[in-house]
């Protein structure tokens, strides 16, 4: 049972799976798959629908958009302050509070905490962030088992896989394929399949259900990770579907939470524009079937020690940008991934990340360094689409534009020689710059266009341009610019 | 330098742009939200019954005189026998009959054992269709409404606010706190959804109203 990735390397921090290919190349291989588009076309267009229909529910959704993001902007700016007001809070109300600067550190702390209780085994609640920092391969190489308890990421562990989706991480799969995995896997991890297992999903869920039962009843020790942490009283919000939360929440002896930095909210009653907002963002649904709140321990009534792990792991980097760090405010819905036209074609294994799809854009290239994730930043269309699915109202066009510039800006200062790129860009500049120059490129660009086009179209472009026409048609330039018309036709009328 | 200082000494370096003067009240935050989505005059005990439904789970309304055969009912038509009872639920509304009572204390197999809870709720949260359960009287603890396969929830109309902010504003947040909204459920083979994954697969909700009596 060996994960297919490794645990990441000391002073790493993960996020990205080491030795995938780029977007580019990545992407090509994900558009020749017909199964993984097809799946993808369809679970998109379902979840969108079933969005739009609940937000358009309330009239006030841009209130509580416009809510939610000042509530964000308001921890993001005083994050020490909020933070230091949780760990009191938590700590008074009988939890112990930890911190982890990156992902090793977040690793080495919790597998010492699972090793003082004697464990050999831990039952996981589905968590972004222990998926970030490669937890259970790190676990694993420790010699502790973590069961992953989300349907999907069962789906993804059981076939020694990746997820796709912040939400939905197995949704490439489908249920043929799921069908297949349970029958071949299952016994290997704990309850096997049912005999003659169908594909019927409701078959499939109840599959899933006694091959955890056990685990769950007997498990001694939970991970999970937090939606939100309330600043002011140290609750932690977990939010759920399937009951596997409440499960790994409420009947191991201890739990430990690791969370990023960013999801601490100051108040109690901020709850209540996030729980109006991320069910309706997320699965298209009024409430989640499941939501548990709590704080610290409580007598006679689940663990008996909680332990909150506090994650840095890049983002107080993302914080020191300006323009970057409102990507912070995510609260992993995934409303802009099922919106995406770049999203619904590829999937998500091409982003190469734990967080793909647009919010993975801005946001892994920010966690690790814009030399790390180069290509992500140039991985959409900038339609829009996402912005206006966002509930905290990330401005992700214009994040990713920001992050374009640093691109370029990482590749200047690390080569030597200027790119063609850069070459080009500089030689267009000057262009641009001087009005007798910018006249006689027209004039060129005219005739040399119109010879080579076809109906109007230049298919290929020459020499170093091709990359840039592979994928495009440029339309011929017109037989002369505006101002040589304006020269001809409108100069004398003033 | 320990992590701790180390991170926060990071973020105050991070947001050097944030004038040194600003408290966290100086971010404003509009809060032109409404309190409630429901319509002014709007029935909130039927739009919460209504909006339960919704998701799969059965509800009945009925007044004090009627809750015990309702209860009776609910039980009889999903065959369910052993139950758990949480402390500080009003015994004198149990119908008589074949059903069989556990009270604490019950270990985990025990629970197990079981066909099923019942229960009261702390508040109900009338747009959503959702159920608030903080391990008060007749709720007992959190495990009791979980790991048994049925849920019986009785939550009385004057506990059912209109919406989230109502709910949150009368919730206390030092107990654990449990939202139920339908039975346990997943999207996530193909994003068709089934209901009964881990939790309990059966909800059944019974509306007390006029509300019962508050209990000594």
């Amino acid at each position: 049972m060996t994960a297919r990735d490794p645990a990441p390397a000391p002073g790493s921090r993960g996020v990205v799976w080491l030795g995938a290919p780029s977007f580019p190349d990545a992407a090509r291989i994900a558009l020749g798959d017909t199964r993984l588009r097809a799946n993808l076309k369809r679970a998109t267009a379902t979840i969108r629908d079933k969005r739009v229909a609940v937000a358009s529910e309330l009239d006030d959704w841009e209130d509580l958009r416009d809510a939610a993001a000042a509530i964000k902007n308001r921890t993001a700016r005083h994050l020490d302050h909020y933070l230091v007001r949780l760990e009191e809070s938590v700590t008074a109300a009988g939890g112990t509070v930890h911190w982890a600067c990156d992902a090793a550190e977040a690793n080495r702390i919790v597998t010492a905490l699972v090793q003082a209780t004697g464990e050999r085994e831990v039952v996981k609640v589905k968590s972004m962030a222990t998926q970030e920092i490669g937890l259970n391969e790190h676990l694993a190489d420790a010699g502790i088992t973590a069961y992953e308890t989300d349907l999907a990421e069962l789906i993804v562990q059981l076939g020694d896989d990746r997820p796709s989706h912040i939400l939905v991480p197995a949704i490439h799969k489908n249920r043929t394929e799921i069908r297949d995995l349970f029958t071949a896997e299952m016994g290997r991890w704990g309850q096997p399949a049912p005999e003659n297992l169908g594909d019927d999903p409701r078959e499939l869920a109840e599959a899933a259900r006694r091959h955890l039962r056990e685990k769950f009843l007997t498990a001694k020790v939970a991970v999970s990770g937090a939606n939100f942490a309330v600043a002011d009283t140290g609750t932690v919000v977990v939010v759920e579907s399937e009951g596997n939360g409440r499960m790994c929440l409420t009947l191991p002896e201890t739990l430990i939470t690791v969370m990023g930095i960013e999801k601490v909210i100051p108040t109690w009653s901020d709850l209540e524009v996030f729980l109006q907002l991320l069910p309706r963002s997320s699965t298209g649904e009024r409430m989640n079937p499941y939501t548990s709140t709590w704080t610290g321990t409580t007598d006679g009534d689940g663990p008996t020690e909680f332990h909150l792990v506090l994650l840095d792991n890049g983002r107080t980097d993302t914080l020191a940008d300006e323009v970057g760090r409102q990507a912070l405010a995510c609260i992993r819905c995934s409303a802009c991934l099922n919106v995406c036209p770049v999203f619904e074609r590829t999937g998500g294994h091409a982003y190469g990340s734990v967080y793909p799809g647009p919010i993975g854009a801005v946001l892994t290239p920010q966690l690790v360094g814009i030399e790390q994730a180069a290509s992500l930043p140039f991985a959409s269309t900038l339609c829009g689409a996402c912005y206006d699915a966002c509930p905290v109202k990330i401005n992700i066009p214009e994040v990713l534009a920001h992050l374009r510039a640093e691109a370029v800006e990482a590749k200047r200062t690390a080569n030597r020689l200027p790119t063609a790129e850069a070459v080009a860009m500089k030689a267009a500049g000057k262009v641009l710059d001087s009005p007798r120059l910018l006249a006689a490129a027209q004039k060129a660009a005219a005739l040399g266009g119109r010879a080579v086009a076809r109906d109007g179209r230049i298919g290929r472009l020459p020499g170093p341009l091709r990359g840039w026409s592979d994928t495009r048609d440029t339309p011929a330039p017109p037989v002369e610019s505006f101002r040589t018309w304006w020269r001809k036709n409108k100069e004398g009328e003033r | 330098m320990n992590s701790r200082d180390a991170i926060l000494g990071r973020i105050r370096t991070a947001l050097a742009d944030v004038p040194a003067g600003e408290q966290p009240h100086d971010v404003p935050v509009p809060r032109h939200y409404r309190r409630s989505h429901a319509e002014p005059g709007e029935d909130t005990v039927a739009l919460f019954a209504e909006r339960v439904a919704d998701y799969r789970a059965t509800v009945t309304r009925t007044d004090r005189a009627g809750l015990s055969a309702a209860i009776a009912a609910a039980l009889t038509l999903r065959g369910v026998e052993q139950l758990a009872l949480p402390g500080g639920f009003p015994v004198e509304l149990l119908p008589a009959g074949r059903w069989q009572w556990h009270t604490e204390p019950l270990d985990i197999p025990g629970l197990d054992a079981l066909d099923g809870a019942l229960t009261l709720a702390a508040a109900g949260i009338a747009v959503t269709g959702t159920l608030v359960l903080d391990t008060g009287p007749g709720q007992g603890r959190r495990a009791l409404t979980l790991v048994p396969d049925y849920h019986l929830c009785v939550v009385r109309a004057d506990r059912i606010a209109a919406d989230v902010p109502e709910a949150l504003a009368r919730l206390d947040p030092t107990l654990p706190l449990t939202f139920v909204s339908g039975p346990s459920a997943t999207s996530d083979i193909e994003l068709d959804r089934v209901e009964g994954v881990h939790g309990p697969r059966t909800l059944d909700v019974i509306i007390v109203d006029p509300a019962l009596p508050e209990q000594p």
